[in-house]
């Protein structure tokens, strides 16, 4: 880790960092209180350059190194219920071993913001990103989002604690930051003052919520038949909120900040004249746009979409703006066996959003990239050429599998 | 004395001088639904009385999550939240990391607050052994789980933990027409293996709630010393021992006066047996036969005379070959076991 992120200025500075370094300035921005870590990769990364910040006094929270993943979470979701700002994460199996504690956080309207350095779920062994450990929690009452850069990373994670702490919403938010290429690769990020960033993010109120003896509540009773569905949907209506929410943020962000995001649910790249698009997450988006860049050259008119927010999921703007096109192939970096027409979970619920839409194209999807594989331009290329016989009325098989050895 | 930690404040709990002198507020209350009889929602009661009012408690899922908290009747008058079945450990730790990190940052009024997490046997000896553990290495942050020890997974109909008494009749473990004893297991030695292996935790003990001025004590110590603390309450269970609900009381003190389930405090490393217990040791009170208290529970009406002979030879094994007694099972080598060589 360079010195110059460790030290952080009143004023804003640059840096080349990681995206895992720059989630760890986030946190020391954000001022946390409690953050706790375990070990495995590619994540920990995060929590080695959270523990240098507080080894030299740059960030003073409490450092907890839990005994197992589903400590680590349970942890920073009582200390959340008692008033903390928390940060956790984890990655591939880590996750999962933490599945109770996931279960758990978003039903007791806990703000936790965690970052997941996506790595391929064991067996056999993989170190590289897959999204499956993160998509895993997608019916629980997460907010999920992804990113495909360091500068994104980080302020992302201020927009997370600011939407997921507001009171309309308080529900938990992952940042999910692709394996390797992101948490392992450094680029030039802006880091803002702490001026700014405490104009932007105030401190986590828990209200009325707080356990403490001051407000004696009794939190989590044994609700059964009688009171489980209502307080279920009590839940349902914070995420739906969430949207709204998001929106405010991002406009914030911009005004105090001075950079904007565009459309915060998803990224639209060279879409305006495009015949077909690609839809997908994270940082296939990189070969996903140099392969454009090329496409281009050759007159094939080839868009990007990049899902930021998976949860809450624009379904009805994204309709919208998938109807325009001719088809959209959607790229999903992991998988979902058995799922309808085989396809991975973003095709599925892509498509799902489009059912209502009176403009539904050919979707045809494909499964690249896992286990850390790259997807490479020829891939994008290779997958666009189908999309364009979708749209050429040729119909095309609705899975395939890309980048596979014969 | 020098600490390299860094302490939250500690509040000063000194011990009740009887049962006279009790303070009347109550602060787990009406409005629970545990069965008659049920030493466990005692335990909870005098424990709530023994910590005060300036105090949060988490509970594991069980009989006493599952029959206290019906929502809009809840018996707890201080703050209360629950955890996931193995969690003690981890909410006891991020409840306190929190009010430390916040008092210290001047977001939250500094004063003592108690945290204690409590969870049943199958909580915590089996599911939560592992987040308990940790949590009584780490010196900073002051809290204490209590596991209240009914000897089985209660609320999920009885079946048999690691915590349930050798053969004893389980949902899980029937007597039946071909294996008599279908549990074979020895009740794991949670307070005397916490101590043994965690030596920076400050207070281990055991308790139970039949003298409950001594086990409301053992709760202000916890709460008082400083650091993370354990408590192991052997809690009569009605419904999983099978004995008529009247005799809760007396059923724990059959359990201390055979021997069964030796009273002692781990303090700061010296281990002290307490109680009728220490009476038994120092000679001034006779052990009991375990016959008297096995054959008033339902649970053990499948045994015949030479499985009470094994369950005593164990407790015997427990009082006269322990190094020490009841509290830690090794034994120093002695000649029977290594005879001389010739
Ligand atoms: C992870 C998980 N597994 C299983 C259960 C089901 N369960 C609920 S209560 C309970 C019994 C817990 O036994 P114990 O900790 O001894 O408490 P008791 O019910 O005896 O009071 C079990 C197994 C659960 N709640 N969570
Ligand atoms: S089953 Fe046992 S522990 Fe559970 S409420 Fe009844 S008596 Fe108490
Ligand atoms: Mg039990």
């Amino acid at each position: 880790m360079t010195q110059a992120a460790l030290e952080i200025k009143d004023a804003e500075t640059t840096a080349l960092i990681t995206g895992s370094e720059a989630i760890a300035v986030a946190c020391k921005l954000a001022d946390v209180d409690v953050i706790t870590a375990y070990p495995i990769r590619p994540y920990d990364t995060v929590m080695q350059y959270v523990a240098k910040l507080v080894a030299n006094g740059e960030l003073d929270c409490e450092y907890i190194v839990a005994e197992s993943e589903h400590s680590q979470f349970e942890i920073v979701k009582h200390a959340s219920a008692a008033g903390a700002r928390v940060f956790c994460g984890s990655s591939g199996v880590g996750w999962m071993y933490a599945f109770e504690a996931l279960t758990v956080t978003p039903a007791l309207r806990i703000p936790m913001v965690a970052m997941v350095g996506n790595r391929a779920l064991d067996d056999p062994g993989a170190f590289g990103v897959e999204h499956n450990d993160a998509l895993a929690v997608r019916d629980l009452g997460w907010q999920l989002v992804w990113v495909d850069n360091a500068q994104e990373a980080l302020d992302t994670a201020l927009i997370a604690y600011r939407v997921a702490e507001d009171r309309r919403v308080f529900l938990p938010c992952a940042i999910s930051c692709d394996g390797a290429f992101l948490t392992h690769s450094q680029a030039l990020v802006k880091i803002p003052s702490s001026e700014k960033v405490n104009a932007f993010l105030p401190r986590y109120d828990r209200g009325d919520l707080l356990l403490h003896p001051d407000n004696p509540i009794t939190v989590a009773p044994q609700a059964n038949e009688d009171w489980l569905m209502e307080i279920r949907r009590q839940t349902a209506a914070a995420m739906e909120r969430s949207y709204t929410v998001i929106r405010e943020v991002y406009r914030d962000f911009e005004r105090i900040f001075g950079r904007s995001y565009g459309n915060p649910f998803f990224e639209e790249y060279e879409t305006e004249d495009a015949d077909i698009v690609l839809v997908g997450m994270g940082t296939l988006s990189i070969p996903v746009k140099v392969a454009i860049r090329q496409m281009r050259k050759e007159g094939k008119k080839v868009g990007f979409v990049r899902m930021r927010w998976f949860r809450p999921f624009a379904a009805e703007e994204l309709a919208k703006s998938l109807g325009r096109f001719a088809a959209v192939g959607i790229i999903d970096r992991d998988f979902s066996l058995g799922a309808p027409y085989l396809s991975g979970v973003l095709a599925t619920e892509v498509r799902a959003a489009m059912y209502p839409s009176a403009k539904r194209p050919p979707i045809p999807g494909f499964i690249c990239g896992l286990g850390g594989r790259e997807v490479t331009v020829p891939d994008v290329v290779k997958m666009s050429d189908i999309v364009y016989e979708a749209a050429d009325g040729k119909a095309q098989p609705l899975t395939q599998w890309i980048g596979l050895r014969e | 004395m020098a600490t390299l930690t860094d302490v939250q404040p500690i509040p000063k709990l000194d011990p009740f001088k009887g049962v006279k002198k009790l303070p009347l507020e109550e602060f787990f209350t009406s409005g629970h639904r545990t069965c008659q009889g049920c030493e466990s929602a005692l335990v909870m009661k005098m424990m709530a009385k023994a910590a005060g009012p300036r105090t949060i408690v988490l509970g594991s899922t069980g009989c006493m999550y599952v029959a206290n908290t019906t929502y809009y009747s809840t018996s707890w008058v201080i703050p209360w939240m629950h955890t996931q079945l193995g969690s003690s450990g981890s909410a006891a730790l991020g409840t306190s990391a929190a009010l430390k990190a916040l008092m210290r940052k001047g977001k939250m009024k500094n004063e003592p607050i108690n945290v204690i997490a409590f969870c049943g046997d199958g909580g915590g000896a089996d599911m939560g052994l592992s987040a308990i553990s940790a949590t009584l290495t780490h010196p900073d942050y002051n809290c204490l789980i209590l596991m209240y020890d009914n000897e089985s997974y209660a609320n999920t109909d009885i079946q048999l933990s690691g915590s349930t008494p050798y053969g004893a009749h389980t949902t899980f473990s029937p007597p039946g027409k071909m294996k008599r004893i279908m549990h074979h297991r020895w009740k794991k030695n949670m307070a005397g293996m916490l101590a043994a292996g965690h030596p920076t935790c400050r207070y281990i003990a055991t308790m139970c709630m039949s003298y409950a001025l001594q086990g409301m004590n053992c709760v202000r110590k916890a709460l008082s010393i400083g650091g993370p603390t354990f408590i192991h309450s052997l809690d009569p269970c009605p419904k999983g021992w099978d004995y008529d609900p009247y005799l809760s009381h007396e059923m724990g003190e059959l359990a201390v006066t055979t021997g069964v389930w030796p009273l002692y405090e781990v303090e700061e490393g010296v281990v002290k047996l307490y109680g009728k217990t220490k009476e038994i040791a120092e000679g001034r009170y006779k052990r009991g036969q375990v016959r008297e208290y096995l054959l008033k529970q339902g649970r053990f009406a499948h045994f015949k005379d030479e499985d009470i002979d094994y369950f005593q030879s164990k407790v015997d094994e427990m009082w006269e070959k322990w190094l020490i007694p009841g509290v830690i099972p090794f034994r120093k080598e002695v000649e029977a076991d290594s005879p001389a060589a010739r």
